[in-house]
């Protein structure tokens, strides 16, 4: 068995008379990239902040290295290497200023990976972070994210509102990670084929809840798209098991399925129907099929 | 060495699946020969930008299937097959194309012997243009 980075068991959190977190238990063996999904609101950074030690759990319990992260901030962030969407930089900084101010707070610091890091996105020694375009203040996040290198890199919505060059250097980024000594990746984010294209294993929360929590491709191999036709019209969706986000009218109907095939084929036989087609689906098909129905 | 693969990651095939299939068919179509070395799965993982885990789990796969043989420390080879194999290899390739087209003329409520004349057109349009294949 791979070592445990973290471990969350029945975490609650909430927020006025909002559950926020609603027992969640997730945990997190080395050498794996975690894509965290989910819609905005969902709770997804509130997760976040909480292995961060930024939040304290309400009741349940989260560990990170085997430590509580909110009892032992230090212990914990030194061997976290974080990027966040805002960045929280300090604006007033000079791109070397910043490297030095980092590399004298994390005692791994790689100045040769820096180096490496700082030619590779182009950044600027003179440059001042507040004048930099967002996405070379994202690279310059990601230097300092990276060059300690962290035994867990954790990104929060690191792509948002970043062109396709700044995004590919940041997959690229959690793809070397891992390949180069088997450390582990959590990252959130809306942009579902990043996260299909890196992660080994998704988490998708919905209203504070783990809705999913599976190998990648193990989820592709679960869920399917079928296209179901009926010998007489049906005015509400067909009532058929593992059967999620119905659509149609009439005698045509889709959804998102997962299940046993036998079972479906049975279930349809009995109302009349016919199995049309069966395809694979992506990531982004599951979440909007969740986002946007209940399963029958 | 430069294997050109593709990666769809929102297609609803699993992208180690897709490597595999992409593989299969350079193999088959011989574009990749027996003995040939494949990137190793670190280069592959970065040039594509795809979890290292998942090309580890296309080359397993292909290792599985005799596509490829891997040796520790030395990297993973395309596999010297017989003449046979790589036949069987081409027809589960095309097996593979057939079963989707079959799929989609039902989906289209085309019948099966239609099909067939459909296809028969396009190997008689063929054969026109390249009289060789006559022989086949």
């Amino acid at each position: 068995m791979a070592e445990t980075i973290l471990e969350i068991k029945n975490l609650v959190r909430s927020f006025g008379a909002k559950r926020a977190l609603d027992n969640i238990n997730l945990s997190l063996e080395k050498g794996t990239v975690l894509g965290l999904v989910g819609q905005n609101g969902a709770g997804k950074t509130t997760l976040i902040k909480h292995i961060l030690g930024l939040l304290r759990a309400e009741s349940g319990s989260v560990r990170v290295f085997g430590m509580d992260p909110v009892a032992d901030p230090p212990g914990v962030l030194s061997k976290i290497g974080y990027l966040s969407e805002e960045g929280d930089l300090p604006l007033w900084m000079k791109v070397d200023e910043l490297i030095r101010y980092s590399a004298a707070f994390y005692p791994g610091w790689d100045s040769k990976y820096a180096e490496e890091l700082q030619k590779q996105f182009g950044l600027s020694s003179g440059a001042k972070l507040g004048s930099l375009s967002k996405g070379q203040r994202a690279r310059a996040g990601l230097l300092i994210a990276l060059a300690f290198r962290p035994e867990l890199l954790l990104l929060d919505e690191p792509s948002s509102g970043l062109d396709p060059v700044v995004r590919k250097d940041i997959l690229s980024a959690v793809i070397r990670t891992i390949a180069d000594e088997g450390r582990t990746v959590l990252f959130s984010s809306h942009l579902l084929t990043e996260v299909e294209q890196v992660s080994d294993r998704v988490v998708m929360i919905q209203d504070g809840k783990i809705v999913i929590d599976d190998e990648l491709a193990t989820i592709k191999q679960e869920y399917c798209q079928v296209s179901l036709r009926f010998k007489s019209p049906q005015t509400v969706p067909p009532s058929i098991s593992g059967g999620l986000h119905w659509q149609g009218d009439g005698r045509n109907w889709t959804a998102l399925w997962s299940g046993d095939t036998d079972q479906l084929l049975a279930s349809l036989s009995a109302l009349d129907g016919e199995l049309v087609s069966k395809r694979g689906v992506s990531l982004d098909e599951i979440f909007v099929a969740y986002a946007g129905g209940e399963k029958s | 060495m430069a294997m050109r693969l593709y990666i769809s990651p929102s297609d609803g095939v699993p992208i180690y699946l897709q490597i595999v299939q992409q593989i299969r068919r350079l193999v088959a179509s011989g574009e990749l020969s027996p003995g040939e070395e494949l990137p190793s799965i670190r280069v592959l993982a970065e040039s594509l930008v795809v979890n290292p885990n998942t090309i580890a789990r296309a080359y397993r796969e292909l290792e599985q299937a005799g596509i490829v043989s891997s040796s520790r420390g030395l990297g993973t080879f395309v596999a010297e097959f017989s003449q046979s194999t790589s036949r069987s290899e081409r027809r589960a390739v095309l097996a593979e194309k057939a079963q989707a087209l079959v799929l989609e003329a039902h989906q289209m409520g085309v019948p099966l012997s239609e099909l067939n004349e459909i296809v028969t057109e396009a190997c008689n349009a063929l054969r026109a243009i390249n009289p060789e294949e006559n022989h086949g």
